[in-house]
């Protein structure tokens, strides 16, 4: 899935690129060192003409919040490319960070009580943030600009005015993080996990409002979760993490309604379902240390994989790119002899 | 199977009082639960709704400004009433994780980084039974390879086990001693899917083995689904309804009850679904009436003034609703559709 064809600029060109990009840890052990792939050749694209909600799934130590700083230039790259409409993101100097940067790309983060000090009041983020983009020309401007974003997600001014982050909800707290994230007008927001700390109640709301961003106000949203009913609901397209690699990647509904990596498979029947005549049957294994899935050669779902064959132990599986998807697994892999692969049959739902 | 927990008309505020400021928060109002020996009793709601006070009280686990008001709680133990608010230190300590148990919220962080996994059980079995080191490694051995758990846990230090590795490892610890009553405060929240998956199997693995009584806490209806004999759905302090898990999942009476379970998004469909509106009330001052009533679409006027009974609808379906009521008046035995 490489896209090496050198783009046209501006117009055409995608919002967001993301070529074999890995960042690589160090882990010391005595004298030794390891190498450690947070995330392993990552490469897909999110087109600037249609926005899209791209969900990235996974357990955690996946992967995912790693992918998601790089996006936002909080982590540099360690291999590969990510551009951001047609420039390198890891070349941009101080100064293009902050004056376009920040205004194109912004991020909500898990827990909005972490996000905001509590000494602070919780629209003087706002304030500050309306005033450092420049984003009113008049300063009495302002409040009526903050007004306006925050009638996006559903809040009034007059609600936060003067008031500290404890006084809000959970969900109020996650809504005025948006907003202060809305006030550049960006293009992208990188959301990582921002409604994992919310009731299930909440939930829907905030991934309601992204899902109303999208169409009104033209914003992608890359929505990190581990919870993969909600990215069912919202997500365009899901890209799948295990242990650094996107290992199923698609439209959502082909991928969660019809999974084909054993993985996806083992995330979808391990959704909790309410009807309570579909309890579990089987068990499943989960990883002992994680370190060691990370390090491992050959594929790394190999230890807690039931349609493992020999060829996934010492074999890094390929991209490969079957019924509207790519998926990285020997099983579609058609150079792997038909008769060791144990197809298993798709989780019922 | 006769009871092994109850409470009576409990009532437990927080009582604070500062700069001349009183301020009562009614944590838990009036609430009556009986749960059966055996059974995993799962209790839902909201967060802020008081689940977490709850839990305190029924372990007698708790200091001003949290005070019991009203009512009491009552362990049955070998056919003994005990009073929990008549315990002595040294009778609680001889319940404790002996007959009952504590999953606290956020398990996985609180095993203790500088000792391997082997020694923190030694350091728990050893406050409570005359065990020498081999024989609590030994007793650690066995109950971790029955409960599936990979051998090499033992010599591991927390830090190199994964998250779900970790919050096993603490249930395990948790129940070492087969206690009669566990309670589980939000044991799968903030872990993923498949590793709450791997938890709940545990907790059942757990419960099964040795029949004891699970009280399950968590907002996450799924799980609730998956682990829960019977539900009782707390708001705002109060008891609004109480069945068993079939029963709430398919036949919800509440507006609140089904509120919870239609606003839950699932891999069946993608139709928008609608949050519950508003939040919940604050608990210092809770709505008059039926707490519920602000956000309810059903109000009606008597909601407002008046507060819902808990009133059984069908043999072992509770639920507190004037609307509720009303339509069973009205139709002797409605059928909601």
């Amino acid at each position: 899935m490489t896209v090496t064809a050198s783009m046209p600029d501006s117009e055409s060109a995608p919002l967001l690129e993301i070529d074999d990009l890995s960042k690589i840890f160090h882990i010391r052990q005595g004298f030794a060192s390891q190498e450690f792939h947070a995330v392993d050749n990552a490469s897909f694209v999110i087109d600037s003409d249609k926005p899209e909600i791209f969900a990235v799934v996974g357990e955690s130590g996946s992967g995912k919040t790693t992918l998601a700083k790089m996006i936002l230039g909080m982590e540099s790259a360690s291999q590969g490319i990510l551009r951001y409409k047609n420039r390198v993101v890891n070349d941009l100097s101080r100064k293009e960070m902050k004056t376009w940067f920040y205004h194109e790309v912004q991020p909500v983060f898990q827990d909005p009580f972490a996000a905001f000090s509590p000494l602070k009041r919780i629209d003087s983020y706002l304030y500050e943030t309306a005033q450092n983009y420049k984003m009113v020309e008049n300063k009495k401007e302002t409040p009526r600009y903050i007004n306006e974003v925050l009638s996006a997600v559903g809040l009034t001014l007059a609600e936060i005015a003067g008031r500290y982050p404890n006084e809000l909800s959970g969900g109020q707290a996650q809504r005025v993080a948006i907003a202060r994230a809305l006030i550049t007008h960006p293009s992208l927001i990188v959301a990582d996990e921002p409604v994992s700390m919310l009731d299930a109640s909440l939930r829907m709301s905030i991934v309601n409002m992204f899902r109303k961003l999208k169409e009104d106000n033209k914003v992608s949203v890359i929505y990190i979760t581990h919870d993969l009913a909600t990215a069912y609901y919202t997500g365009d397209r899901i890209a799948v993490m295990l242990r650094g690699w996107i290992v199923e990647m698609g439209p959502t509904e082909q991928v969660l309604g019809n999974p084909l990596h054993p993985y996806t498979q083992n995330l979808k029947s391990s959704i909790p379902s309410i009807r309570s005549s579909e309890a579990w049957e089987e068990k499943i294994d989960l990883a002992v240390i994680e370190a060691d899935e990370y390090t491992r050669t050959g594929c790394k779902f190999a230890g807690r994989c039931p349609a493992v064959m020999d060829i996934c132990h010492d074999n890094v599986p390929p991209s490969i790119m079957h019924e509207g998807r790519s998926v990285k697994c020997f099983l579609y892999d058609d150079a792997v002899d038909a008769e060791k692969k144990r197809m298993l049959t798709p989780a019922t739902g | 199977m006769g009871t092994i927990i109850e409470t009576n008309n409990l009532r437990a505020y927080y009582i604070t009082k500062a700069y001349g400021v009183e301020r009562t928060v009614k944590a838990v109002d009036d609430i009556t639960l009986r749960i059966q020996e055996g059974e995993v009793y799962g209790i839902a709601g909201e967060s802020g709704c008081g689940k977490s006070t709850l839990l305190r009280i029924l372990l007698g686990a708790y200091q001003p400004p949290l005070t019991v008001v009203d009512g009491e709680v009552v362990y049955h133990f070998d056919g003994e009433a005990i009073n929990a608010a008549d315990m002595t230190e040294e009778q609680q300590r001889d319940l404790r994780w002996r007959t009952i148990s504590y999953i606290p919220q956020g398990s996985m962080h609180v095993l203790n980084p500088v000792r391997r996994i082997r020694d923190t059980f030694h350091d728990f079995i050893s406050a409570h039974r005359d065990v020498t080191k081999k024989e609590s490694f030994q007793l650690t051995a066995d109950y971790l390879r029955d409960l599936g758990l990979p051998e090499k846990v033992m010599a591991s230090y927390p830090h190199q086990l994964s998250g779900g590795m970790r919050q096993r490892v603490t249930i395990a610890l948790a129940t070492i001693l087969w206690p009669k009553l566990i309670f589980a405060d939000e044991p799968t929240t903030a872990l993923d899917v498949v590793v709450q998956r791997g938890v709940i199997q545990m907790l059942k693995d757990v419960q099964q083995k040795e029949g004891s009584t699970l009280v399950l806490i968590t907002h996450d209806i799924g799980v609730h689904a998956n682990l829960a004999d019977r539900i009782g759905i707390l708001y705002a302090g109060k008891l609004v309804e109480e069945a068993d898990t079939k029963t709430i999942l398919e036949n919800p009476r509440h507006p609140y009850t089904r509120y919870l379970i239609e606003s839950l998004p699932s891999l069946d469909s993608r139709e928008e679904r609608l949050a519950i509106p508003g939040r919940p009330p604050a608990l210092d001052r809770p709505p008059s009436g039926c707490r519920f009533h602000e956000r309810c679409p059903l109000a009606m006027d008597i909601c407002k003034t008046d507060e819902p009974k808990l009133i059984q609808i069908e043999p072992g379906h509770f639920s507190a609703c004037h609307v509720v009521e009303e339509e069973i008046s009205r139709d002797g035995h409605s059928v909601y559709a």
